[in-house]
């Protein structure tokens, strides 16, 4: 049971980067995906994307560091989808922020959901997305 | 695209969720937790072991799909989905395997797209359900194809 959260309380934002290429070359290392589109910048040109683009898992990462940050020893991450709606490219900042949307107790503690997103600093929404926080 | 690869799943592999890789991970998306590369810390939290930042399990190996064949390129991560049975922890063994579960086709103003939903599962070697997730991706198909 979980007493100080409520429905519409804000997680505290996570503020992410400047995004830089080496942030890039090293998450395709330690992911494996080595997409030359988030790594060689006249690859990312030839097809269309203007430059490279961050992965879109390193931005769903950001999110759940906001969220494990927010869990603490609490609670458990069960629960996490978001949507990919932009890109992110070098020199972006990411702004992950999340609010408590429910709050449901049953039998082994409480189930918290949260509506989570990510903008960058031109106010794009880079993800959407959902999480559900296991409260014991 | 040929339907009847649907469902299929494919040969699960083991995947040791090794210590230096979870760090390695970890510094990548600038996260400094210390459940994920402190040993003595995190053995005196709750979860009593090193964990693995959630978003880890994508970067399982979940073996091949006997007859899919997809190009990589011009591929799209539309949106990205895991459910926790519990942590993942650091050293463990989990078997990964995955099946294209659901692949369709969309004409809309900028051509034909085609979507497809890869769904992904980790269990431990006795069959304990540890996580699974799901991917939805997009390909955008040329004007001709």
């Amino acid at each position: 049971m979980n007493h100080s959260l409520s429905v519409g309380m804000e997680v505290p934002p996570l503020r992410k980067g400047p995004v830089t290429h080496t942030d890039l070359v090293k998450y395709s290392g330690a992911s494996g995906d080595f997409n030359p589109i988030h790594t060689v910048e006249s690859f990312a040109i030839e097809v269309g994307l203007g430059g490279v683009i961050a992965h879109g898992m390193l931005t769903m990462a950001y999110v759940g560091q906001m969220l494990t940050d927010f869990a603490g020893m609490d609670a458990d991450l069960v629960d996490f989808r978001v949507r990919f709606r932009a890109m992110v490219r070098p020199g972006d900042t990411v702004v992950c922020r999340g609010m408590v949307s429910g709050i449901k107790e049953d039998d082994s503690g409480s189930l918290v959901t949260l509506q989570v997103d990510a903008e960058t600093q031109r106010q794009e929404t880079v993800v959407k997305g959902t999480a559900t926080l296991r409260y014991r | 695209m040929d339907k009847s690869i649907v469902g299929v799943w494919s040969q699960p592999v083991a995947n040791v969720v090794e210590r230096g890789a979870v760090r390695k991970f970890a510094d990548a998306i600038g996260d400094p937790n210390l459940l994920y590369r402190d040993e003595e810390y995190a053995r005196g939290t709750r979860f009593g072991r090193m964990i693995a930042p959630p978003t880890f399990c994508r970067t399982f190996d979940f073996g091949i799909i006997e007859g899919l064949d997809i190009a990589q390129e011009g591929l799209i991560h539309g949106e990205q989905s895991f459910h926790f049975e519990r942590p993942i922890y650091v050293g463990e063994e989990l078997w990964c395997s995955e099946c294209l579960s659901d692949t369709y086709t969309r004409s809309g103003g900028s051509g034909k797209m085609t979507f497809l939903i890869f769904e992904q599962k980790g269990e431990t070697k006795d069959g304990e359900l540890v996580f699974t997730s799901r991917a939805n991706v997009i390909r955008k198909e040329g004007p001709d194809a």
